[in-house]
């Protein structure tokens, strides 16, 4: 019986062809996706790398919202060109914590996963609500509206929590606190803000939006923004530790 | 076949059907009083709204209908049912123009960022997964869902399984576009990009999959022919390989059951190697296996040809669903992706080059001894650039999964070329030229309206196309050699603003080359139009295709 023959018990039983479908579009991706799981060397050890702070994941679900990972990537390759733009190439360890990650695909503008710290607030808030104002022939849309509404430190632990089922390690005290320390991490006068800086390393506190009154989404996205890539020390860093 | 004495009664399906939707009606009330989010309380309204609906038309569909259902055979032909099949048509058209239009709208903001108002529902960031998802799901869907159900009746000699599933199907299709389309402009995603669409939309959208499987292997097992069609076993393998991404990527945990929020259950890494593995198959199996099989069936139709090559079509088949499950990792090069997985994604995409030129030969010498019919028949030479547009992408494809290759196009506009080009030329037109051939066949018509309309659409469609992948490979290659392009003294020579500058004209080109695509849309809404308007009725029915041994 020919290979061809043989064939025929595929076109003539539906429920023979489908299971053979399975098996073969299964083996891929078992190969492919299953060992990220378990082998060591797939996240580096690095020291550093926390969940985000209440304020900076509310930031981070603006970004989410606002679709900037379709013009933004947060991954920079270890080419020459790219580490002198934007500096150490992004780990693995940086984005373990990422529900869902955030690398993109696209870089219709700069790449943002070391932006952290690289210009000040204002220049954020400026740049945010008019592209603009600040760099001309930028083609970003305006965000105005971020400063009118306000993050919600009622429901952020919720969050938090949902994020702790599928696997980002926020401890109790964290969660308790996630109201309290959403408005701290705004606030410098706030009483809260030590307590605050002991639950999250270096966290920075500031007025982000530069007005008074509850943190708003322009607070929370420019908190995220000023932390993303600013966790992990390269001076400290030890690459050969890692080599896989 | 009629029997008048038989006395009428609800089916289970109906009677059944129309009590799950009064219980959702019901559940979909309450969530929308205890929504903690707008969104969320809009879409569950909408749903209330839709499911009171649905049971007032299965209520009134029934007191409509004769006490016998529909027979399976009437004077011992198949009595096809093609209802389903002119409301996905339609659709297929209207979320075209949507979706085109959408495009057109987005290509201009990034040539002039005024249009995007500042306003939070017309940026850009809402409005790309609304045009990426107009077009393939709710354009390339509809197209899948319509012709899939005419083609698998049609080579299976056999009505439609079900009298309400089908319906469920291409209704329950929709209002998933619906729900997906209009979270999107009020900023409910979860950016998992051609997933974007948040867990409840996802939970829906599985129980339309999982009824659309049924309807369509139901009617396969049904079947009068012994052999299954081979556009049916690409049908399948579109089907089943979708409801086996949709699953593995979209596992998330929503905040809470009365809001829209939800968190994927992968983090970090292994979420990039998940979406990636969904999002280069959605590419393998939504907008490849099954166009196959639309190009399997309606081209040998079309060219009244048989198929080049049976054993062809079986390798073809196997080695291109084995081979595009491996290729996900390419869009994942020189990330903190491992190296072992970069390399298995480069080399299994390299290797995906043979099998798809082998399906593309498949289809072109299909046309052997019916050349000629290109010069006067617009749909057929549609049907065949689609194929030829399919060879070029799945060259380029590969190509730029070298990793050096992809080094340079990665994060560029290449990709957008390479995209839109495996996207417009191949799915567009393979698209455009079934619809010119259900259309017809689905109400009963004897011929299109005009062809002399196809021929317009066809070279103004193609005018387009050429516009948009020219200038994006400019753009595209360009922007990636300015990034990493070093002066004399070793400094890097552009500043990234500098490159955005420069992609200016090429953005201006691509946008007037979507705004031809969008014309040549219109030009074929109208003619389809007419097409069911004023057409002739077709007298005989056209007889089914016979499988080749």
């Amino acid at each position: 019986m020919s290979f061809w023959t043989r064939h025929q018990v595929f076109e003539k039983n539906s429920i023979i062809l489908i299971v053979g479908i399975l098996l073969v579009i299964a083996i891929g991706g078992l190969v492919e996706i299953t060992p990220l799981f378990y082998l060591k060397s797939t996240i580096e050890k690095v020291d550093g790398v926390r969940p985000y702070t209440p304020l900076e994941l509310a930031g981070r679900n603006v970004y989410v919202r606002e679709g900037c990972y379709l013009c933004h990537s947060q991954m920079i390759r270890p080419l020459r060109d790219e580490v002198e733009r934007y500096g150490h190439f992004s780990l693995a360890a940086e984005s373990m914590f990422d529900h869902p990650f955030q690398w993109g695909s696209k870089r219709t503008g700069p790449d943002l996963a070391r932006v952290g710290a690289k210009y000040s607030d204002d220049w954020h808030v400026t740049h945010l609500t008019n592209p603009r104002a600040i760099v001309p022939q930028s083609v970003m849309p305006g965000y105005p509206f971020l400063s009118q509404s306000e993050v919600d430190p009622d429901t952020i632990a919720d969050h938090m929590r949902t994020l702790r089922t599928v696997g980002v390690p926020y401890t109790d005290d964290q969660i308790a606190s996630a109201g309290a320390d959403m408005k701290a991490q705004a606030d410098p006068e706030n009483a809260g803000t030590d307590a605050f800086n002991k639950r999250y390393a270096k966290a920075v506190v500031r007025n982000f939006d530069g007005k008074a009154g509850s943190p708003t989404e322009m607070d929370a996205l420019i908190a995220y923004l000023q932390m993303l890539g600013t966790l992990v020390d390269f001076k400290i860093y030890n690459e050969k530790a890692n080599l896989r | 076949m009629s029997q008048p004495s038989i006395s009428k009664s609800m089916t289970i399906g109906e009677s059944g059907l129309a009590v799950v939707f009064a219980v959702t009606a019901f559940l979909c009330v309450i969530a929308s009083a205890k929504a903690l989010d707008a969104p969320f309380a809009f879409h569950a309204a909408l749903s209330a709204a839709a499911s009171l609906a649905a049971v007032f038309v299965i209520i009134n569909r029934y007191l409509d209908r004769p006490a016998a259902l529909p027979p399976q055979e009437i004077n011992g032909r198949p009595n096809y049912n093609m209802g389903p099949i002119k409301f996905s048509s339609f659709m297929a058209v209207f979320w075209g123009i949507a979706g085109f239009l959408v495009g057109l709208i987005i290509a201009s903001q990034l040539a002039w960022p005024a249009l995007n108002f500042d306003l939070p529902w017309t940026s850009f960031g809402r409005l790309r997964p609304l045009h990426t998802s107009a077009v393939i799901f709710a354009f390339g869907g509809n197209v899948l869902i319509a012709t899939s159900f005419y083609v698998v009746q049609k080579s299976c000699r056999a009505r439609l399984a079900g009298e309400l599933a089908p319906w469920f199907v291409v209704v329950g299709y929709n209002f998933f576009i619906l729900i997906a389309g209009t979270g999107y402009l009020l900023g409910v995603t979860q950016s998992k990009e051609y997933a974007e669409p948040e867990w409840y939309a996802d939970l829906w959208l599985t129980i339309v999959w999982v009824v659309y499987l049924l309807v369509f292997l139901a009617t396969v097992i049904k079947r009068k022919e012994p052999h299954i069609f081979v556009a049916n076993w690409f049908y399948l393998a579109f089907i089943v390989t979708i409801a086996v991404l949709h699953l593995g990527n979209n596992p998330a945990l929503p905040v809470s059951v009365f809001g829209s929020k939800s968190y994927v259950a992968w983090g970090g890494i292994q979420d990039a190697m998940f979406q990636w593995w969904y999002g280069h198959n959605a590419v393998g199996f939504f907008l490849t296996a099954g166009f196959l099989a639309i190009m399997y069936y309606f081209i040998p139709k079309r060219a009244e040809r048989p198929i080049y090559s049976y054993r062809l079509s079986i390798i073809h088949f196997w080695a291109l669903i084995f081979l595009y499950i491996w290729a996900g990792p390419h869009h994942l090069h020189y990330t903190a992706l491992p190296d072992w997985t970069q390399t298995l994604g480069m080399t299994f995409s390299i290797m995906l080059w043979m099998p798809s030129w082998g399906g593309m030969i498949n289809g072109l010498m299909t046309l052997s001894g019916a050349w000629d019919k290109l010069r006067t028949d617009p749909v057929l030479r549609m049907l065949v650039v689609s194929v030829a547009f399919y060879g070029m992408s799945t060259f380029e494809g590969p190509m730029m999964s070298i990793k050096v290759v992809n080094s340079l196009s990665h994060y560029t506009d290449w990709t957008i070329g390479h995209v839109h080009s495996g996207a417009l030329g191949w799915v567009g037109f393979v698209s455009f030229g079934a619809l010119y051939c259900l259309v017809p066949w689905a109400w009963n018509r004897k011929e299109l309206y005009s062809l002399k309309l196809v021929n317009w659409h066809f070279w103004i469609a193609t005018l387009g196309i050429v516009l948009y992948i020219s200038a994006m490979w400019v753009s595209g290659i360009l922007q990636g050699l300015m990034w990493r392009a070093y002066t004399s003294l070793g400094f890097l020579e552009y500043s990234f603003i500098e490159t955005v500058e420069a992609m200016h004209p090429f953005y201006i080109i691509r946008a007037a080359g979507g705004a031809l695509f969008l014309i040549g849309a219109l030009i074929m809404a109208y003619n389809l139009w007419m097409t069911v308007r004023v057409g002739e009725a077709e007298v005989q029915m056209p007889v089914a295709l016979q499988p080749a041994e």
